[in-house]
């Protein structure tokens, strides 16, 4: 288990960086996760943020088509808003686990 | 005589580490199959190396080409005939009757609707949305006299082998044929 410390607060990780325990995420976290990435995050991502934790607390398999289908963002702009990668950045911004999906 | 050998031990599924830095950029998948399970195979690459942030060229040639157009893209067969793994111990003569085909398809799509596997023209549809682009061969195109107008609004162009084989340039790509 590793430690994630920014902002004087440590967050539990895994090997890839993805928050163990998505209870400690907050806003700012994800903000400070984001710039590492040179994401700047706007109130539109924290939709696909917010969209992806209520859906992982829901025990939804989490795929891109499924956020294309959710009326937050279609498939382009989520892939504009986190570049290289989309599915894999949000979810880890959004503190949740690693999306094991393959479509 | 005593037992020596060791209990092989298990291995702990961990995320491969590609150590010569030869990074993976760019796929270029050719299909050339019309099959079902074939066109997906392919989808799903393209579609996979988008998500996986790399940049993805696909080109349909032969038979592949049925699955970019208007009319047939959506009404992809699976074999039921020639094909061993497809049901093992199914008769082939039971397997050619009329319909048994579109049957076994339907049942696969619907089993694929159910891990939220999209249809072929939507699928589509999300590869270019995530930047991906989609080309059909010329030559096979004028053997099956089809024109842009037969394929889906998502196919950039018709195309030479030569033209492919650019759209694969720049170092860390790889080419997959199916």
């Amino acid at each position: 288990m590793e430690t994630l410390t920014l902002n004087r607060t440590a967050v539990a990780v895994n090997a890839e960086g993805y928050l163990t325990d998505m209870n400690q995420w907050t806003p700012e976290l994800a903000k400070e996760m984001a710039a590492e990435v040179n994401i700047e995050l706007t109130p539109k991502h924290f939709e696909v943020l917010n969209w992806l934790r209520e859906k992982q607390r829901e025990g939804v398999q989490l795929s891109i088509r499924k956020l294309g289908n959710s009326g937050i963002v279609d498939i382009k702009t989520f892939y504009q808003l986190f570049p290289g990668g989309p599915l894999k950045i949000s979810s880890k911004l959004a503190g949740i686990p690693k999306p094991a999906s393959c479509v | 005589m005593q037992e020596t050998m060791e209990r092989p031990k298990t291995s702990v599924a961990e995320v491969p580490v590609n150590k010569d830095k030869g990074k993976l950029k760019k796929v270029l998948i050719i299909c050339s199959k019309g099959k079902l399970e074939d066109v997906y195979a392919a989808l799903v690459m393209a579609n996979g190396a988008l998500m996986e942030g790399l940049e993805a060229k696909m080109f349909f040639t032969f038979f592949g080409l049925e699955a970019i157009t208007k009319k047939h893209a959506d009404n992809l067969h699976t074999a039921t005939v020639g094909n061993p793994a497809f049901m093992p111990g199914m008769p082939t003569m039971v397997a050619g009757l009329p319909g048994f085909e579109a049957f076994a398809s339907y049942m696969m799509k619907k089993e694929m609707d159910k891990l939220d596997i999209p249809h072929v023209t939507e699928f589509i549809q999300m590869i270019e949305a995530g930047g991906g682009e989609i080309y059909a061969c010329k030559l096979a195109a004028d053997m099956f006299h089809l024109k842009k107008e037969d394929f889906v609004d998502e196919v950039k162009g018709i195309i030479t082998v030569g033209d492919m084989y650019a759209l694969a340039e720049g170092e860390g790509t790889q080419i997959i044929f199916i």
